[in-house]
């Protein structure tokens, strides 16, 4: 029995590694990305090699998840999606629970490894809001609408009450776009939009009084040089000061001398934008919409309305986190903690983010030319 | 099925419709990068010229500046921890030319352990190369004065001031206070990182642990001027911290000192707590440790020697050591019958040397042979008769027996600020249902009525259970912190604790009984006779002697050496005084004493001592040892193991009680 398990865990080990079912331009592009991550860390971290290594280290088995997770059929996954969606909103509530008057907690600690449950809901909750749209009448009703609704506002309420309202915000968007891309009607998107609008200043008096400061910060930097203004000065120094063409790998001053805070994690794009300047950024954007395009290309060739919901809102998520935290790096959002795809040091959001790519390899492999 | 027919028909739509809202979506995230990228050329390009001098200017930072660690006090303001200057070696790899040379010479210098280097080593692995790493901390006078005429030789290492922790009296409080440590990986995570910003210490265990919050205060920061190589030049402004609270804890070093002098080594516990408000004055472990080993990282040598010694004085046997409580529960089981109205004080039981289920052939056994005759409940209690509490127990039935017996916070944690409290185990059908699937046997009951069976406690939870019946029952969770302090000029504040529970009796009368046999226990013919002679006030108090092992035969154990005793036995007492209006109230656990009277009550008694003296009272004349109670033959509690519950009984559970 055992033995038989041996065997076809070997099997599938050889086919995985010999005929691996990728998307080779999406993975060059991911790997240029990984690379280039790689790099800032080292320079941004002060040439601390354990850093890169450990990073590297997640890389390798993020890349290993992608690999395996490509073999996945979509149809398997849709059956599995209820029940990851509700374990890993369950996961949350007990992180609520365990977490009663402990202030910021998002941990759940496993004995061997610590993990957020709230970044399981990055990929469960496209996966199902597109399982409950997957069998009705597209474009969505005003009732299907509210029920993505609710299934997107439960976790989501959840991961901001912890408080983390970064990856809250990416989990909203997550599922709104794969309502957006289901075909929901431009009024009803002009209806929702309007609404969230005007719920804004009621949300205002929800948020705990750092996120406000946080937000306050942002419009009047100069008034806290020393708090949460002090973020956003120095990481805009670090960005202006980079110029056109950048001071050069590994000669950032504003992380260095540590002007920077948090340079290795959510302002690694300063140090980026530092070293490598304009000609860095547009470099890298350029490769983030290249992985994007990419992602919504392979969306548009999926065999049914699950895969392609799925593959295009991870896609377009993918977008939120470059946007925001380059937004917040160059002082144009607030300071939330959401990291930059692949070059933040971070081990869940690299892992997560990579099984992400994982799921649409094997939407790409099982499209409809092969069916 | 149905569903899926829909989708396949609609299929084709809703691919063009998705097709149009992918190319729809795309290009509103291109917009969105090309904003993102307008923004990155407005700071870059339009305003470089700005930012650029800017960062060329950006010479001013700010730096945390560590709170001073708040300062501990016993309740008569002795110091218990401080903070004292101190110098450590540290070396910033950046400067350092050629590390490897560095290290193999610098030993001659300053003596440095392989340990010290490769946790150097380790940090500078996981530091920033530019952040200067700890060398050696704490160094002699000597190595300071060797290492400054020497230093031209090492660029990039230095001697750094800092604060260092300091526990004036060492091993007396280590299990009270605790000690800090440095931080490490896992507190990195766990603390706030603006709070400890600077900080290189975090409270580990004890008082230092459990208020690490209040101890540790708010860092400040100083805005320095730092050239281009990032070294600071100047300090330009000064934010001062706000230093961490200072304690003042309710023990008294005094008495502290007294009862663990009175163990003589011996390993065990005691406790002592005040009835009217539940402030700890003695918190004993024996033995203990130097805490002041810890703080600046304990050498491989130390730890080691402390880990493997048999008699584990990092153990904190008054917080987490559980033991089999004996007898010192019949007072409490007494009350239970009272409370439940299932005895009147004047009921009477026969104890004739053995009781047997009624309709079963089990059998338990009285200590004395022949049993003490026809004894009401204060006489029960005064010559420990077991047939009573069998009796009792069983009358009371297990649930009503836990029911109460929990409101003194057995079998649960008593809620001690301290960290790591076990809850111990209180006998009732709940925790046997975790442990097994058999249902509750009477047997059981029945030992459970004189503290043996599944019974655990810790000296803490007994110290506490005495408390709540001295204070006539009014329970409150046993806490060490009594004021607080801003700064040592400030006056310190009273921290408010008040009763954590109704009272667990409910007519005075009931209370008068149980204090009339537990007085009786010392004053008349009882277990403790003589404890009492010499000391001013009435002692009220109960013995108890746990079996470490259960019996294998019936015959009658007739060995009486004390020495073969102790290896047998653990010795229980508890006490409160005065009878009549109690103020103090302790428990003392020796882990190998051969009676529970004879051996654990005159450390009780030597507490007591030391408690009139510290309450301004004369030192009382210690009892003649003549006085005290000769050593009884140990006798088996039951002639017949009851078959399921003693496999399940932990081997050290079983108990009996001295003889008068």
């Amino acid at each position: 029995m055992i033995d038989t398990f041996a065997i076809r865990m070997q099997r599938f080990a050889r086919r995985v590694l010999r005929r691996p079912r990728v998307d080779l331009p999406l993975i060059g592009a991911l790997i240029v990305l990984g690379g280039v991550g790689l790099a800032t860390l080292y320079s941004a971290g002060g040439g601390n090699m354990g850093l890169v290594v450990g990073q590297a280290a997640r890389f390798g088995l993020g890349g290993l998840l992608i690999l395996v997770i490509s073999r996945i059929p979509p149809p398997v996954l849709r059956s599995w999606t209820p029940w990851l969606y509700v374990g890993s909103t369950c996961l949350l509530m007990v992180v609520a629970v365990l977490g009663e008057g402990r202030g910021a907690y998002r941990w759940l600690d496993l004995g061997v490894m610590r993990f957020q449950p709230s970044e399981l809901l990055k990929l469960t909750m496209p996966m199902m809001v597109a399982w409950y749209l997957h069998p009705r009448q597209l474009p969505p009703s005003w009732k299907d609408i509210v029920v993505v609704g609710m299934l997107i506002a439960i976790p989501a309420a959840l991961i901001a009450e912890q408080p983390d309202l970064g990856t809250a915000l990416l989990v909203v968007a997550a599922g709104a776009f794969a309502l957006f891309l289901s075909g929901m009607a431009w009024w009803r998107i002009g209806v929702l939009v309007g609404a969230v609008g005007a719920v804004i200043p009621v949300a205002w008096h929800f948020l705990h009084e750092y996120q406000r400061n946080r937000v306050r910060t942002l419009l009047d930097p100069e008034s806290d040089p020393l708090g949460n203004g002090w973020h956003i000065i120095q990481s805009q120094i670090a960005v202006g000061s980079g110029g056109v063409f950048g001071k050069g790998w590994q000669q950032g001053t504003q992380s260095r001398l540590e002007f920077l805070p948090e340079h290795t994690t959510d302002f690694i794009f300063a140090v980026f934008s530092e070293e490598f300047g304009l000609v860095g950024v547009i470099g890298i954007v350029l490769l983030y919409a290249f992985i994007i395009g990419r992602c919504l290309w392979i969306a548009m060739n999926a065999r049914d309305t699950y895969s392609r919901l799925l593959a295009g809102a991870i896609a377009m998520s993918f977008f939120v986190y470059v946007f925001v935290n380059g937004g917040m790096v160059a002082g144009m959002l607030p300071v939330v903690g959401v990291p930059m795809p692949l070059v933040s040091y971070g081990g869940t959001s690299a892992v997560s983010l990579l099984t992400g790519f994982g799921v649409l390899m094997s939407i790409h492999a099982n499209q409809k030319t092969h069916s | 099925m149905k569903l899926g027919r829909t989708a396949f028909k609609e299929s084709r739509g809703e691919a063009d419709l998705f097709r149009r809202r992918a190319f729809a979506g795309f290009f509103l995230i291109l917009i969105g990068l090309v904003a993102l990228v307008g923004r990155y050329v407005v700071l870059q390009v339009q305003r470089h010229d700005e930012f650029a001098l800017r960062s060329q200017q950006n010479s001013i930072k700010p730096r945390p500046i560590p709170p001073a660690r708040g300062l501990i006090y016993d309740r008569n303001g002795v110091l218990l921890a401080d903070n004292v200057p101190a110098f450590r070696l540290e070396a910033t790899p950046d400067q350092v030319p050629d590390m490897d040379k560095m290290l193999a010479t610098i030993g001659s210098v300053v003596p440095l352990s392989d340990e010290d280097i490769e946790t150097f080593r380790k940090q500078v692995k996981q530091g920033r190369r530019f952040d200067g790493v700890p060398l050696k901390l704490k160094m002699t006078e000597d190595e300071i004065a060797r290492f400054a005429i020497n230093q031209w030789r090492f660029p990039g290492v230095e001697i750094v001031p800092y604060l260092t922790r300091r526990y004036p009296l060492g091993a007396h409080m280590a299990h009270v206070v605790g000690y800090v440590s440095r931080i490490d990986a896992d507190d990195v995570a766990r603390l706030d990182p603006t709070r400890y910003k600077g900080t290189t210490h975090v409270g580990r265990i004890g008082i230092e642990r459990s208020y690490e919050d209040l101890l540790h205060g708010t860092p400040g920061y100083e805005l320095v001027e730092v050239n281009a190589d990032g070294r600071v030049q100047q300090v330009l402004e000064t934010h001062a911290p706000t230093p961490g609270k200072n304690l003042y804890l309710s023990i008294d070093v005094r008495l502290q000192k007294a009862a663990e002098d009175a163990f003589n080594g011996r390993l065990g516990a005691a406790v002592a707590i005040d009835p009217r408000n539940g402030q700890v004055l003695a918190f004993v472990s024996v033995p203990s440790f130097d805490p002041n080993l810890f703080v600046n990282g304990i050498s491989g040598q130390d730890y080691h020697s402390l880990m493997t010694s048999e008699d584990k004085p990092l153990y904190n046997r008054a917080l987490r050591g559980v033991y089999p409580p004996g007898s010192t529960v019949k007072p409490f089981v007494a009350l239970a019958g009272l409370e439940y109205g299932v005895r009147r004080p004047g009921d009477t039981v026969l104890s004739t040397g053995e009781f047997c289920i009624p309709g079963q052939s089990r059998c338990y056994r009285d200590d004395k042979q022949g049993g003490d005759g026809t004894v009401n409940m204060v006489r029960a209690i005064e010559l420990s008769t077991n047939t009573y509490f069998y009796r009792l127990a069983l009358d009371l039935g297990i649930d009503r027996f836990s029911t109460f017996l929990r409101k003194f916070s057995f079998g649960e944690k008593t809620g001690i600020d301290l960290v790591g409290e076990v809850p111990g185990v209180l006998p009732s059908r709940e925790w046997k249902a975790t442990r097994s699937k058999a249902g509750w046997y009477p047997g059981e009951t029945i030992i459970s009525g004189i503290g043996q069976g599944y019974w655990a406690v810790t000296a803490l939870q007994l110290a506490h259970a005495t408390a709540t019946v001295a204070g006539k029952g009014v329970p409150y969770t046993p806490h060490l912190l009594m004021r607080t302090q801003d700064g040592v000029d400030a006056q310190p504040l009273d921290v408010p604790w008040s009763s954590s529970g109704p009272s667990v009796i409910t007519k005075t009368a009931n209370w008068d009984v149980i204090n009339q046999g537990m007085t009786a226990v010392i004053n008349g013919v009882g277990t403790g006779k003589g404890l009492g002679i010499g000391f001013p006030y009435v002692i009220a108090g109960k013995s108890g002697t746990a079996e470490r092992f259960s019996r294998t035969t019936n015959a009658y154990d007739t060995r009486k050496s004390t020495a073969y005793l102790a290896t047998r036995h653990r010795a229980l007492f508890i006490a409160f005084t005065p009878a009549e209006d109690p103020k103090i109230a302790v428990a003392v656990i020796l882990e190998a004493g051969a009676w529970g009277a004879k051996d654990s009550g005159p450390i009780a008694r030597k507490l007591l001592d030391q408690w009139v003296v510290d309450e301004g009272g004369e030192r009382p004349a210690p009892p003649a040892s003549s006085a005290l109670p000769p050593p009884a033959p140990a006798v088996p509690p039951p002639t017949q193991e009851p078959a399921d519950p003693s496999e399940l009984a932990p081997a050290d559970a079983a108990s009996t009680e001295d003889t008068p």
